[in-house]
């Protein structure tokens, strides 16, 4: 399937992935996330239960300190 | 567009600032030089000689508030601005309240988990407001690698990785840059808006 991470077209293997997965597979390995998936907030305790669809426009942020 | 242009418009918009540190407080001073409207500005923290290195703050308000301190600075920059200060820690169950009717958020906290708390709260309660976010500025050089990048409503600036620490502290140049990039995608979003 193809989806959108963080602006960019991304061709995954599988026809349906869970958030945790593609945290995964995309070696998004930092604790501190945000995530939306076509527009609307996924919080961390649902990211393994919330399928990713052919389509989808997911946006990953990754929060560091400082200011 | 002449500079008159760009403040008689400026001056209609409220631009809501969290956290009056490195960022916030040099954002809040180049949307003042400006000319924006109305800034709302909050943070719980007092001056601390440590904060000298980078935020727009003086040896003589050591110990002061920051807000009243900032409201002081940019007061003397521009005394038209209309400034609400709250001396106040933010979280999930005041920031709708305090910056609902801004035309713009910046987030301007130093901790990632604050960062995190106001984006998920905005997301969830004021889904269609932008928000400008400061994300990796620690240390020094590398200035190319500081960007700004939007996601729908969601506008980072930085370079997204360069955490503070103890070896790779906050300082004046690279906290600067960020903030005044901040300040900047404000400008951008408000003198776009039809």
């Amino acid at each position: 399937m193809n989806i959108t991470l963080n602006n960019r077209p991304e061709s995954i293997d599988n026809d349906q992935i869970t958030i945790s997965e593609l945290l995964v597979l995309k070696n998004f390995t930092f604790k501190m996330l945000v995530i939306k998936v076509n527009g609307k907030l996924v919080k961390k305790d649902a990211y393994s239960g919330f399928k990713i669809n052919n389509g989808d426009d997911v946006t990953v942020l990754h929060l560091v300190s400082g200011g | 567009m002449t500079f008159e242009e760009i403040e008689s418009k400026l001056k209609n918009y409220t631009v809501g600032i969290a956290g009056v540190g490195g960022l916030g407080s040099n954002c809040a001073v180049a949307l003042a030089r400006v000319g924006i409207g109305k800034l709302i500005i909050s943070d719980f923290d007092v001056v601390n000689e440590s904060n000298l290195n980078r935020q727009y703050f003086f040896r003589d308000q050591l110990g002061q508030k920051k807000v009243k301190s900032l409201k002081e600075n940019i007061k003397r920059i521009n005394a038209e601005i209309n400034i609400i200060c709250n001396d106040i820690k933010l979280n999930e169950n005041n920031i709708v309240e305090i910056y609902k009717d801004c035309d713009v958020i910046v987030e301007a906290f130093d901790l990632a988990e604050m960062k995190k708390m106001l984006i998920e709260t905005c997301l969830m309660e004021l889904p269609e407001k932008p928000i400008v976010i400061g994300i990796g500025m620690a240390g020094f050089g590398n200035s190319n690698s500081i960007k700004c990048k939007q996601f729908e409503n969601l506008y980072i600036c930085g370079d997204e990785k360069s955490e503070v620490s103890d070896d790779n502290p906050p300082l004046a140049p690279r906290v600067g840059i960020v903030a005044n990039m901040q300040a900047n995608t404000v400008l951008e979003i408000l003198l776009n808006k039809k």
